[in-house]
């Protein structure tokens, strides 16, 4: 499992219950499509990120499946219903088992 | 990309075609036999060259095919779902993309699934996200590749099966050789 670029995720870091608030999340990777070429005309092999998800405590609210479409440094927002405080974890994974994570602590009030 | 690869190397080869008849013959030769034989042999590249590109985006069949795959039988009907990009994008590695889908999220009436495709990129499934009640609004944003001007797409499945979608034209003015 090697590592990933740097993952940043925005949120509040309270919440009333019921709330729907925002996220925003970016990690850095190539992206690259794999139907580009090099400057000698060989192929740079495919190294895209494949998955990314987001799970409140424990339970995956958001799953993004990607393609070699998706820009440079991924970058989501969403929305997530506030119900209860715990955490909220995001994982990103690439084709050649690449990982990157983040968590942030939501109190909800 | 097989076709830019072969495009490539059809430059290259057109190149390399004129600088070797140049080489040789432009001292001794400017506008003699060999200059016509130039010119036979630089329109043979550039014919060669047009034989050799195919188009290289997807056809709207193979849309068609991938809708069908994902969506299965289920008819796609227009509203509901509201597709944002620029018009116009200036760099068609980076364009912005916000769906939103009009639901109201709660455990009987949500929005399972987003997909985004382009019909003329290399791979015209571009993302998918999946959602459910807890995200309280069908909506989110990302940012794209968009290979040259195209419609882009964006479908949405509901919790009660119906299948909506929405489309917007994208001009691109720098488009990438890379998708």
């Amino acid at each position: 499992m090697s590592r990933m670029g740097t993952a940043r995720v925005r949120m509040p870091e309270s919440a009333k219950r019921g709330e729907v608030f925002e996220i925003r999340t970016m990690v850095q990777h190539p992206m690259e499509s794999g139907f580009r070429l090099d400057n000698r005309g060989k192929e740079i092999p495919r190294h895209i990120v494949e998955s990314f998800v987001c799970s409140y405590n424990g339970k995956e609210i958001f799953r993004a499946t990607l393609h070699p479409a998706v820009s440079t440094n991924p970058f989501f927002t969403f929305y997530v219903v506030a119900a209860e405080s715990g955490e909220l974890s995001f994982t990103w994974q690439d084709d050649q088992g690449g990982v990157a994570t983040a968590t942030q602590r939501l109190t909800v009030n | 990309m097989r076709e830019c690869r072969e495009y490539v190397n059809v430059v290259r080869y057109m190149k390399l075609l004129v600088f070797a008849t140049d080489d040789i013959h432009d001292s001794h030769d400017r506008h003699g036999i060999f200059a016509s034989r130039r010119r036979a042999l630089r329109a043979l590249a550039a014919g060669a060259c047009l034989l050799t590109i195919k188009p290289v985006m997807a056809t709207p069949d193979e849309l068609a095919d991938t809708l069908r795959q994902t969506f299965g039988d289920r008819a796609i009907n227009r509203g509901k779902v509201k597709l944002e990009m620029p018009r116009l994008a200036e760099n068609g590695s980076v364009v912005p993309i916000t769906v939103s889908v009009d639901s109201a999220m709660t455990p009987q009436d949500y929005v399972k699934s987003i997909h985004v495709f382009a019909s003329e990129n290399h791979l015209p499934r571009v993302l998918e996200v999946q959602l459910g009640p807890h995200n309280g609004k069908g909506v989110f944003s990302s940012r794209v590749r968009v290979a040259r001007s195209q419609p882009i797409t964006a479908v949405a499945l509901m919790s009660d099966d119906t299948v909506w979608a929405a489309a917007v034209n994208v001009e691109v003015v720098t488009s990438e050789c890379g998708l």
